[in-house]
């Protein structure tokens, strides 16, 4: 009788184990995630990343600060999506193409934060800044796969269509430890830039070194300066793990478009098209050659021209870097837009600085070269303004 | 689930039930859990003054999280080895080495010498666990249908907490009532609980420090008190207070930063409801930390979390050969917030934190030996709030004293 109570209660348990476990989000609700087709060998150098990135916190003993913003890079890009205002980063001391005129009082960024015992850098008196969100990392590699002449292409500094968008790459000058990629175009011995939100940085090494640095005071071969007291340092980091990181941010999956057959959905991206989103907003984006398989000659849909557009005076903060304009902005990519709300605490803030607190705010802070889709948005239908917000919360 | 846990432990203080308790009415010789170190069963040595005593816990453990699954692993996660003495009258010793994760980490967690003055004043000197919340104390794994220790217990209280100091201990019965106090000074925390890897307020942090039983992070000491009361019917409910500063604020004699507390206090209840009832277990905790506004918010000031374990005896009789065998089910609600605030930046609330729900069965041959196994479910979110990680786990192992 016992013996049969007992065989009994086990039953159950074995039977309902693999029901009870919990199962994995559809691959179009996450962000995170590598590229299909990888090799068993980079699977592990990406899964390294992974946890370089999204595990590791620094703490003083292993080289945090003593100034920093954040303590790990996970904590600002939560789920691989968009950060939140409490990541929000500030750079300061640049208005102009003549450089940084505030490095000697802790430019380009402001450490606003410090370890105990220490006090974080204040904002110079008078020093042009903007406030700045951080991106997400989806689909960075692809981004970083296309050609030059690809961006290029889609220039048009002088306007010479007369659509009213002039898009112009920010060329900038690459740190030593930076080589241009195959292919590169250079203009005056400066290359294009394409990360960030100014688009002042040429790569995903030049990213993540400049982050590890500027973010959480780490120092690397490739940025051995201690933002504290400005001199050298020995590096808290290794060129592996930065390797690992790198090869992480270039093999994430981009974002999966979902409801794509819903009719709202459908009539949005026609909608989106006719007001003239897509002239700087560009759905498609061909790369070229990759050392990474997958990422290699193939067609994705960031919504983005990559290049620096003006968007007027509601979102110029007088900040700049690069080649850029204090009113020009880099375009960003759309894709992964709808998922915001879960890397963001389930809020919406959009826009460089996260002032916009959904899709419709960020639109109606479009001025100068988007200034004439605003209005035409403004003045569609409410329906056809619906299905273009149910696309954009699609990608 | 901090809705639900604070109203439970409430109501289950008030809870009008029988007790099967095993104090006694005499003067000092009822069973509190400040008496758990010395009320395990232990082998005396021929008549020698020394006995000898232990536990050993081994489990299975097969756990995903959100589709993703490591598979099936095998633990040991704890073989505790104690010796006690007589010394001499009133003179007695106790000390509980513990080997974790199979002998990856060797800690003395227990050796103190306690003098007894008088049933309400005895002194207490050497490693012992501060008496915060009651799990501290009473936490060897046979006694437990659950293979994992309550949340809360390990991550806010960083049980098993221990630390080397000196402090008096007495209690006092009459008729169905017995109450207890422990008072002890002992080093403490250090700045790692604002400073590790964890990227949180976490006070585990501060048992890495090797150093701990040697020298005071700070010299400032930790002071822990708990005073319990206990009634036949109604259980025992204890309060518990632990406090001090816990980082360095100077060094050669130079200010650093200023002194910076961090204080933990806890309630605590348990109960046996009825002469067949369930056992009831319950604790609450509440962390609070200066932590510098120059930090980063990740590092919260607040924290809080608890957990109610409710064992029911299913069944007792004759199984195997086993004269006394039981059979109990039993169920596990917790829940730990590491971060109660909000955010500077936009007025929302912090979220890191975590809810979970355990079911378990344990069959217990005998009362100090118990085969158990437990499914558990855990929702977490980070600091943002964004949609909760889900982990389910099942575990089955086997738990004895020897």
């Amino acid at each position: 009788m016992e013996r049969r109570t007992l065989l009994l209660l086990c039953v159950p348990i074995a039977a309902g184990c693999a029901r009870l476990m919990p199962e994995a989000p559809a691959d179009d609700e996450l962000l995170d995630g590598p590229v299909a087709g990888l090799t068993g060998e980079q699977h592990a150098r990406f899964i390294a990343g992974d946890v370089a990135f999204n595990d590791e916190v620094f703490t003083a003993a292993t080289g945090l600060g003593p100034l920093f913003v954040s303590t790990s890079c996970g904590s600002c890009h939560a789920g691989d999506g968009r950060g939140h205002p409490f990541t929000t980063l500030t750079r300061f001391g640049q208005w102009d193409a003549t450089g940084n005129h505030y490095l000697a009082q802790g430019g380009p960024q402001l450490q606003h934060r410090a370890l105990p015992g220490h006090a974080p850098e204040q904002l110079p008196a008078g020093a042009p800044h903007a406030r700045l969100l951080p991106p997400p990392n989806t689909g960075l590699g692809f981004l970083e796969a296309v050609p030059d002449a690809a961006l290029l292409a889609l220039a048009d500094p002088l306007d010479a269509n007369g659509d009213g968008i002039s898009g112009v790459p920010n060329w900038i000058a690459l740190p030593a430890y930076v080589q241009p990629r195959q292919g590169a175009l250079a203009q005056d011995g400066r290359y294009i830039g394409r990360f960030g939100r100014k688009g002042a940085v040429y790569d995903l090494l030049q990213q993540t070194a400049t982050a590890y640095n500027q973010d959480m005071g780490i120092a690397s071969t490739f940025e051995p300066v201690d933002t504290w007291t400005g001199g050298p340092t020995d590096p808290e980091v290794t060129d592996g793990t930065v390797g690992d990181v790198v090869f992480y941010l270039r093999t994430l999956k981009a974002p999966v478009q979902r409801d794509r057959d819903q009719p709202a959905v459908i009539a949005g991206e026609q909608v989106f098209h006719a007001v003239g989103c897509a002239k700087c907003h560009v759905p498609e984006l061909h790369t070229g050659p990759s050392p990474i398989g997958p990422l290699a000659n193939t067609t994705v849909r960031p919504f983005t021209d990559l290049l620096l557009h003006d968007m007027g005076t509601a979102l110029d903060d007088g900040y700049t870097e690069g080649s850029a304009l204090t009113n020009e902005w880099r375009t960003p990519p759309l894709w992964g837009l709808g998922l915001s709300p879960a890397s963001q605490g389930g809020g919406c803030f959009l826009l460089h600085d996260g002032r916009a607190t959904s899709i419709e705010q960020a639109i109606d802070l479009h001025g100068g070269e988007a200034q004439a889709s605003r209005d035409a948005f403004n003045q569609l239908p409410a329906t056809q303004r619906e299905d273009l917000l149910r696309f954009l919360e699609s990608l | 689930m901090r809705c639900v846990l604070l109203p439970l432990l409430c109501l289950s203080a008030a809870a009008l039930a029988q007790t099967d308790r095993a104090g006694t009415q005499a003067d000092s010789t009822a069973m509190l859990t400040m008496d758990a170190v010395y009320g395990r069963p232990f082998q005396q040595l021929g008549q020698g003054p020394v006995a000898l005593g232990g536990y050993v816990e081994a489990n299975s453990r097969y756990a995903g999280t959100d589709g993703i699954s490591e598979g099936l692993s095998f633990q040991l996660p704890r073989l505790t080895l104690f010796v006690t003495a007589a010394v001499a009258s009133r003179i007695k010793f106790l000390t509980e080495v513990e080997l974790e994760e199979g002998g990856r980490e060797i800690n003395i967690e227990f050796a103190s010498i306690d003098l007894g003055l008088h049933h309400l004043l005895n002194l207490r000197g050497g490693i012992l666990m501060n008496p915060i919340g009651a799990f501290n104390q009473d936490h060897d794994g046979p006694k437990w249908e659950f293979t994992d220790r309550p949340i809360v217990a390990t991550t806010i209280i960083p049980a098993t907490w221990s630390n080397v100091g000196f402090g008096f201990y007495g209690k006092y019965a009459q008729g169905p009532w017995a109450w207890g106090y422990e008072a002890y000074i002992t080093n403490g925390f250090d700045g790692s609980i604002i400073d590790n890897a964890q990227g949180r307020t976490w006070l585990p942090a501060a048992k890495e420090n090797p150093e701990r039983f040697e020298e005071s992070a700070n010299g400032m000491p930790l002071f822990t008190m708990k005073g319990t009361l206990d009634h036949h019917t109604y259980g025992e409910l204890g309060l518990s207070w632990m406090g001090g500063v816990y980082n360095r604020f100077r060094e050669d004699g130079l200010p650093l930063d200023k002194k910076r507390r961090v204080d933990v206090v806890a309630l605590d209840y348990n109960a046996t409801l009825g002469a067949h009832g369930p056992r009831l277990t319950a604790e609450h905790v509440w962390a609070l930390v200066d932590v510098p506004e120059t930090y980063t918010q990740q590092y919260g000031t607040r924290q809080r979390g608890g957990f109610v374990d409710v064992v029911q005896p299913l069944w007792q009789r004759t199984v195997f050969g086993w004269a006394k065998a039981r059979v109990n089910v039993a169920a596990r609600l917790e829940y730990a917030d590491y971060n109660a605030g909000t955010f500077r930046e936009t007025g929302g609330r912090i979220a890191d934190e975590l809810h979970g729900i355990t079911a378990g069965v344990g069959f217990r041959p005998v009362a100090g030996t118990v085969i158990r196994a437990n499914y558990g479910y855990v929702w977490q979110r980070d600091l943002l709030g964004n949609p909760p990680s889900r982990t389910a786990t099942f575990t089955f192992g086997v738990a004895s004293y020897f």
